[in-house]
């Protein structure tokens, strides 16, 4: 296997080229727009075969997703924060019609104000929207999570929309070594582009976006919620056989020392790697730390959540986005949310962190571990939603 | 240009049975392009009137392939089948050796919200024909002004009231803009002069890369007239010098239709109900600058199609 350093955004758009779509319609936007800038290269260079449609907004990149992938072409883009936003429209509609359409998202703060730094808020807004949402730590995730979200959209018992993503900067512009798969190999595992159904099937015609009402709407929406359960399951077999080809498992969340960890840190994307070298170190005092990373947010994986704190006295639910309703960030309130039937649970403490790129840096995680450890010896949270790290 | 009874020979695009009001012109546009197509045709089509009315699940008026999507997207969608139809053709992956591609919007998804999308697709140079079925209002919701609806109009955002007699601007000319675009055929028409419409909808057909046709479509709840009247309606817009027909075939201007004898806009304005405020005492003026915009426009037109009056 080739190793290569290279960034997040570049890690994505080499996945992309020996994916080799047949359709790309992206739009620029920092700190996504290499991936898209590079794909464009590979296309004037001959490097792929894709037809490439550089729209004029990322409302049209995600309309022309969808028209392409109706007319059963295999379809990616990326983008980031407003774009993500400015899509937001399309996104449900490609949902609905089932289009197994990849986008390369990288986190970034919304506005406003206007900041282009890694947050989640870009990603957390549109979470309800029937997309799977995979998080990556690093580059090489971020290389592996696009080839597997392939895998995943076009497995019939999902067939819906997939964003990989990383975080802005920390991992789009890092430079990283990483392992790639060989051209040739990458081809083989995401296979031909199976089509159910196309408009481009002139004998054939099908009608698509119809409108659809009372009577029909809310059985096509279940078929939605179901093709989202099924998610799960597709997500654990895809991780899995992408271990066995590749020597790099993965499933909807993955634990690191919490077998027998008595406080935990449970976050998505860059600051797993953040924490990991935090629970090394306490582990060498003695402390019992643990961290949980939730890799897929969507579907949402409460019962590997429960199971894995199930042990836990104190953990920190670290949020890098805010839902603004007073309640917390959208990780804490899931999770909350998933523990409220269990009796053996930890108690939560959330943390809302690093909004706009603010940095979460070792101290930081160290001093939320010993903020759960005296949680879990007094019995006591300091109160369940922290704003972590901002001025006051 | 097929004979009548060739074209009633082919199998309808759209059939009957769906649910559009009595007299409406909207599947009128679409029966008389699609039919002018001799290769096969994939439809897109923006929220509106004619998606509600034509694709009610579980059932469809459409005997093609048909993808609405949303409201102001049908140019950037369909842009999107075209694309992907190019890269499976080069892959050997689809057996059609061309498609038409139609995108469908109303004044509302053309003119107003889908502006972008659509200066972006023709930008770009996508081999697909977009037809505006053009009503003058957002009719889906209630009779809405867009920027189609002329001055003086009454609609439900810009009523005629006691100090304010409807529309206040004059509509804007998109075909202009999208003559502007550089595109290789550009066309103005309407359903009342369907010869002239076929015919362009078929030169549209037979010319690859971008094409944008404007059509008038006479609405009888929207403009308040007897449904049996919008071949009339659209007649008279021409007739009037209100809605001329004309095309722009790479750059070149041509009148299509030059009436005989221009009658007065009033011929055209007092006939709907959207205008009858305007015929009270008081607004003569607002009349009198209808009539002298259309003629500005007339002449201008005239001038570039190198038409003498």
């Amino acid at each position: 296997m080739p190793q290569l350093a290279k960034t997040g955004n570049e890690a994505m758009a080499e996945a992309m080229r020996q994916i080799n779509p047949d359709v790309v319609a992206a739009y620029p936007i920092t700190p996504a727009t290499e991936i898209v800038m590079i794909f464009s290269q590979f296309v004037a260079d001959g490097l792929v075969n894709t037809e490439y449609v550089a729209v004029e907004s990322e409302h049209s990149a995600m309309s022309a997703c969808v028209g392409a992938s109706a007319a059963g072409a295999r379809v990616m883009t990326g983008t980031s924060s407003q774009g993500l936003q400015l899509m937001s429209e399309i996104l449900p509609i490609a949902a609905a019609l089932r289009l197994p359409i990849v986008l390369c998202d990288v986190n970034r703060a919304l506005s406003g104000p206007i900041n282009i730094h890694c947050d989640h808020s870009d990603t957390m807004a549109v979470r309800d929207f029937g997309w799977v949402q995979i998080f990556s730590e690093n580059a090489q995730e971020a290389y592996d999570n696009v080839l597997q979200a392939m895998k995943i959209v076009e497995d019939e018992r999902v067939r819906l929309p997939a964003m990989a993503t990383t975080d802005g900067f920390i991992i789009s512009h890092c430079m990283e070594k990483i392992d790639t798969l060989e051209d040739a190999v990458v081809k083989n595992y995401v296979g031909e582009h199976k089509v159910i159904n196309s408009v481009l099937d002139v004998d054939k015609p099908i009608t698509l976006g119809s409108i659809d009402l009372q009577d029909y709407y809310f059985e096509h929406r279940m078929a939605m919620a179901d093709a989202m359960n099924h998610a799960k399951q597709v997500i654990v077999e895809v991780g899995q056989d992408f271990g066995r080809r590749f020597g790099r498992s993965y499933g909807m969340i993955e634990t690191y020392q919490l077998d027998d960890a008595e406080v935990a840190i449970v976050a998505l994307g860059s600051t797993c790697g953040t924490a990991r070298a935090v629970v090394d170190e306490l582990r060498e005092k003695g402390i019992k730390a643990g961290l949980l990373k939730i890799r897929v947010f969507r579907p949402f994986p409460a019962d590997e959540i429960i199971q894995a704190l199930s042990k836990i006295k104190a953990a920190a639910i670290m949020d890098r986005s805010d839902t603004l309703s007073s309640q917390g960030g959208q990780v804490f309130t899931e999770v909350r949310s998933a523990l409220y039937e269990q009796s053996n649970k930890p108690l939560l403490t959330n943390y809302i962190y690093g909004l706009g790129g603010r940095e979460i840096s070792l101290d930081d995680i160290r001093r939320i571990f010993v903020e759960q450890v005296e949680a879990a010896a007094s019995g006591k949270v300091r109160g369940p939603v922290q704003h972590f790290g901002v001025r006051q | 240009m097929p004979a009548l009874k060739d074209l009633v020979q082919k199998k309808e695009p759209l059939c009957g049975g769906h649910r559009a009001c009595s007299g409406c012109g909207a599947p009128i546009v679409v029966r008389q392009i699609l039919l002018a197509s001799k290769e096969p045709v994939v439809v897109t089509c923006a929220t509106g009137c004619l998606e509600v009315v034509s694709t009610i699940f579980p059932y469809t008026a459409w005997n093609v392939p048909f993808l609405h999507n949303a409201f102001e997207n049908a140019a950037a969608t369909c842009s999107g089948i075209e694309a992907a139809f190019q890269a499976l053709k080069r892959k050997g992956k689809t057996k059609a050796e061309h498609i038409n591609f139609v995108a469908f919007g109303g004044d509302g998804g053309t003119y107003d919200i889908g502006f972008q999308s659509l200066s972006g697709a023709m930008e770009r140079g996508h081999d697909m024909l977009y037809v505006c079925y053009n009503n003058e209002a957002y009719m889906n919701t209630g009779i809405q002004r867009s920027s189609a609806t002329p001055k003086g109009a009454n609609t439900t955002t810009a009523p005629a009231g006691k100090v304010q007699a409807g529309k206040k601007q004059f509509a804007k000319d998109l075909t202009e803009i999208m003559v502007s675009h550089d595109i290789p055929y550009v066309a103005q028409a309407s359903i009342g002069n369907w010869r002239d419409l076929t015919s362009k909808a078929e030169k549209a057909f037979s010319i690859r890369g971008p094409k944008f046709l404007n059509v008038l479509q006479p609405c009888r709840l929207g403009w308040g007239f007897a449904p049996a009247q919008t071949p009339e309606m659209a007649r008279l817009a021409a007739d009037t010098c209100f809605w001329p027909l004309y095309e722009v075939v790479n750059g070149e201007y041509k009148l299509t239709y030059k009436p005989k004898v221009k009658k007065p806009v009033v011929e055209f304005l007092k006939s709907q109900d959207r205008f009858r405020h305007l015929f009270k005492p008081g607004n003569e003026a607002i009349l009198e600058s209808i009539q002298k915009e259309t003629d500005r426009r007339w002449e201008k037109l005239l001038k570039k199609c190198g038409e003498t009056q």
